[in-house]
């Protein structure tokens, strides 16, 4: 027969200061796995919502970025017709060429300099980006020094809002208009008119071209279309694959992350087992008697486990909520494909909440385990006699 | 029986308790020490002598950006420059895209590198080797041993940036003070194959006489080509490395919360421990009492058993970091922050942490038992 879960209820509230000590350490653990599982899954979330199925983007052959990309215009005029890009409603094929380098913009928060993507947009580029909508202000104008910010630029950076101006190319640039990118790459993007770009950086080329297919099947048969051209020495791409690759930008907050939790995790299990053990110990004449009553060895090993997990799943609750104020908050790290800053926001989805009290659940019952088997190995009459 | 040993019997008393709580604190200890070796590593440490000595010039607007090859004359000119070198990140890809097979490849001028890196060791017949070579390269040790490379060995680099793919071979193998684990190789190369790379520099590597010169040959610099149409910024070795760092995020309250919450779990640990063995002794306290023992004997009764705790949990963290450390430097996160050493001063640093983390968690409880009334104590059950 089991023993009540009460039993192991009242016993925590009985031991309140241990409980709660040991509650709040493993609290303590688990927030930092929440923080930064949420920091990934955000940083995921912004690279794969980024790419359009049916969009490939063409590189010059070996490029694994845009920013290290040279296509040339003639090269745009043959994508143009190949078979599989879709037209607008006037006939135009949608091809769109685009030009992006690299600019350094100071943090708003004074924690240094880092590089922000510059794309040099056409208005076919904007026909491919559904998703991104002007938020405030008005878009650049061609022919003019011109830009517009996405939000998160704007908040994060000094010297990005609407009216203030930016020294690259051959001059300085106007901030006329903020766009909403809707969780994509784009919100880590400052845009401006590709041939006043081009003209500034005496650079009559593309760094990409970003074809539409009529569907998604065509799609796949464009990027081999585009690869296989002898006349091109391009590589076309699916647009999602391009930014599913960049997700290793990941990488050391993940290495760094996981080492952390991992360590912190098995100085918690110590803790808990600390805590148990003393419980244990404590209720030592306690046990015995269950074990009279004919609770068996089995149930009470249960008992003790359940114990130490119920303060461990506490503690996996007490940081979630700790953590909740960080949820959606806006962050950036250096993306490690491009080397340009990728903004994106913290994301504490159900997934991450779930591995986060799974997590915590391993804690309490690797934590349990040991002080519950010695509960449940005790003599009854050295226990009574005690 | 004297103090300590009183205090040594009774942390002897419950092993296993003990045991788990100095394991709790060494762990954490551990993890704070990793923290504190980044945070030295990023932000408080200077750098070699060498180091200190030398200033990086780059594009005004962003690393992505050529400056002419010209500038390296000019900026000789500028009194108080030793030596000048071109430097150009290549960025090719070695055998595939997994990042294990990922290191820095530079493209510089063989004849003047190791006159700026005068901190870096070659032999000087490898040197030569590389001079006469146009496609040699030269290594740095640890990365050539990483990758099993020997002298005369040949590798291929595709290029990302540059379209070309290099047929390198290795005629020398460096050592050097600092963390770049790099490959570097002789610019013309590339400039030969790639028309528009001709006479086109990423970054110039300058060497100034005395510590005296960095400000003013740094400003010299930039004030030269402030009207230039491409403008520069010229900043110190050390600032420039941080300038990755801080691409990367806010890595200084990364680092800081990450510590502050480990030393916060150590102190629940150890004051768990210490609340708990109290209350097991209180009648025990009572006892002593009686037989004449101060309040302030009985506080450093209990402060003591805590701080030997901590203590030998504290140091058997921090011995053992030594070895994380080396693990962390050679991870993929550890690309920006490899030559991570565990230093005596943040061991410690880390130590009189484990300490005060000792007293502040035992003082509530023991201050409590200290002040206990006698009667009440001894009339205490368990």
């Amino acid at each position: 027969m089991a023993i009540p879960l009460v039993y192991n209820v009242r016993n925590l509230r009985l031991r309140l200061g241990a409980t709660v000590m040991t509650v709040l350490g493993i609290a303590l653990t688990v927030s930092i796995a929440i923080f930064i599982m949420g920091l990934l899954r955000g940083l995921q979330q912004a690279f794969v919502t980024s790419g359009d199925p049916q969009n490939v983007l063409v590189l010059r052959k070996g490029a694994d970025a845009e920013l290290s990309s040279v296509i040339s215009r003639d090269s745009l005029q043959i994508m143009k017709f190949l078979p599989g890009v879709a037209h607008d409603e006037q006939g135009e094929p949608l091809a769109s060429g685009e030009m992006v380098v690299a600019i350094v913009l100071p943090r708003a928060d004074g924690t240094g300099e880092v590089n922000v993507s510059v794309r040099g947009m056409t208005p076919t580029g904007f026909k491919l980006r559904p998703r991104v909508k002007l938020a405030r202000g008005r878009w650049f104008t061609p022919g003019l020094r011109e830009v517009a910010v996405s939000q998160s630029i704007q908040s994060r950076f000094s010297r990005a809002d609407l009216g203030t101006t930016m020294q690259f190319g051959k001059g300085s640039w106007t901030v006329v208009g903020v766009f909403d990118a809707g969780g994509t790459a784009h919100d880590s993007e400052i845009w401006a008119d590709v041939n006043q770009m081009a003209s500034d950086f005496d650079r009559p080329i593309y760094s990409s071209v970003l074809l539409h297919a009529t569907d998604k099947a065509s799609a796949e048969a464009l990027t081999h279309r585009v690869s296989d051209d002898q006349r091109l020495k391009l590589e076309g791409m699916l647009e999602t694959d391009y930014y599913a690759r960049q997700t290793r930008s990941g990488d050391p907050i993940k290495f760094v992350g996981i080492l952390v939790a991992i360590i912190m995790a098995i100085g918690s299990c110590f803790a808990a087992m600390n805590t148990m053990y003393a419980a244990v110990t404590y209720r030592a004449r306690e046990i015995a008697t269950l074990r009279v009553l004919g609770f068996s060895r089995p149930s009470i090993l249960a008992s003790f486990v359940l114990e130490s997990l119920l303060i461990a799943l506490l503690g996996g609750l007490v940081a979630i909520v700790l953590m909740s104020p960080l949820n959606n908050l806006t962050t950036g790290t250096s993306n490690l494909v491009t080397f340009t800053e990728v903004v994106f926001r913290i994301r504490m989805s159900v997934g991450v909440l779930t591995v986060a009290l799974a997590f915590a659940a391993i804690m309490g019952v690797f934590g349990g385990l040991a002080p519950a088997w010695h509960a449940a190995k005790q003599d009854i009459l050295s226990a009574l006699r005690e | 029986m004297t103090l300590s040993r009183f205090v040594y019997k009774n942390t002897s008393r419950n092993k296993r308790r003990s045991l788990l709580t100095i394991l709790s604190i060494a762990f954490s200890l551990l993890l704070l020490t990793l923290m504190i070796s980044v945070y030295r590593g990023f932000y408080i440490d200077k750098g070699s002598a060498d180091s200190a000595l030398r200033l990086v010039t780059r594009h005004r607007v962003s690393l992505t950006f050529f400056l002419p090859a010209s500038y390296q004359q000019k900026i000789r000119t500028i009194p108080g420059v030793v030596e000048v070198v071109p430097i150009e990140w290549f960025g090719g890809r070695y055998k595939d895209d997994r990042p294990e097979n990922f290191f820095a490849q530079f493209g510089t001028n063989p004849e003047e590198l190791f006159k700026v890196y005068k901190d870096w060791q070659i032999p000087p017949d490898q040197l030569q080797a590389w001079v006469r070579d146009r496609a040699g390269a030269v290594v740095e040790r640890k990365l050539a041993e990483k990758h099993g490379w020997k002298l005369g060995d040949r590798l291929t680099l595709m290029g990302t940036i540059f379209p070309v793919n290099l047929e390198l071979t290795i005629r020398g193998i460096y050592d050097s003070t600092s963390s770049d684990q790099a490959l570097y190789f002789n610019w013309t190369y590339v400039e030969e194959s790639v028309r528009w790379a001709k006479g086109q520099m990423g970054l110039f590597a300058i060497l100034v006489d005395s510590p005296e010169s960095v400000a003013r040959v740094s400003s010299s610099v930039d004030d030269m080509f402030r009207n230039a149409p491409e403008p520069t910024k010229t900043e110190t070795e050390k600032a420039f490395e941080l300038g990755f760092v801080s691409m990367l995020g806010n890595v200084k309250a990364f680092i800081l919360s990450i510590s502050l919450a480990v030393v916060f779990a150590i102190l629940l640990v150890s004051a768990n421990t210490m609340a708990m063995s109290i209350r097991e002794r209180i009648r025990e306290v009572a006892l002593l009492k009686t037989l004449g023992f101060t309040k302030l004997s009985i506080l450093a009764l209990f402060i003591g058993e805590a701080v030997t705790l901590s203590l030998i949990g504290g140091l058997l963290g921090v011995l053992s970091a030594n070895s994380l450390v080396k693990v962390v430097a050679n991870s993929p996160a550890g690309q920006m922050l490899s030559g991570l050493t565990v230093t005596f001063p943040t061991l410690v640093v880390a130590v009189i942490v484990a300490v005060l983390v000792g007293v502040l968690s035992a003082i509530v409880p023991a201050y409590r038992a200290s002040r206990l009334n006698i009667v009440d104590g001894l009339r205490h059950i368990g």
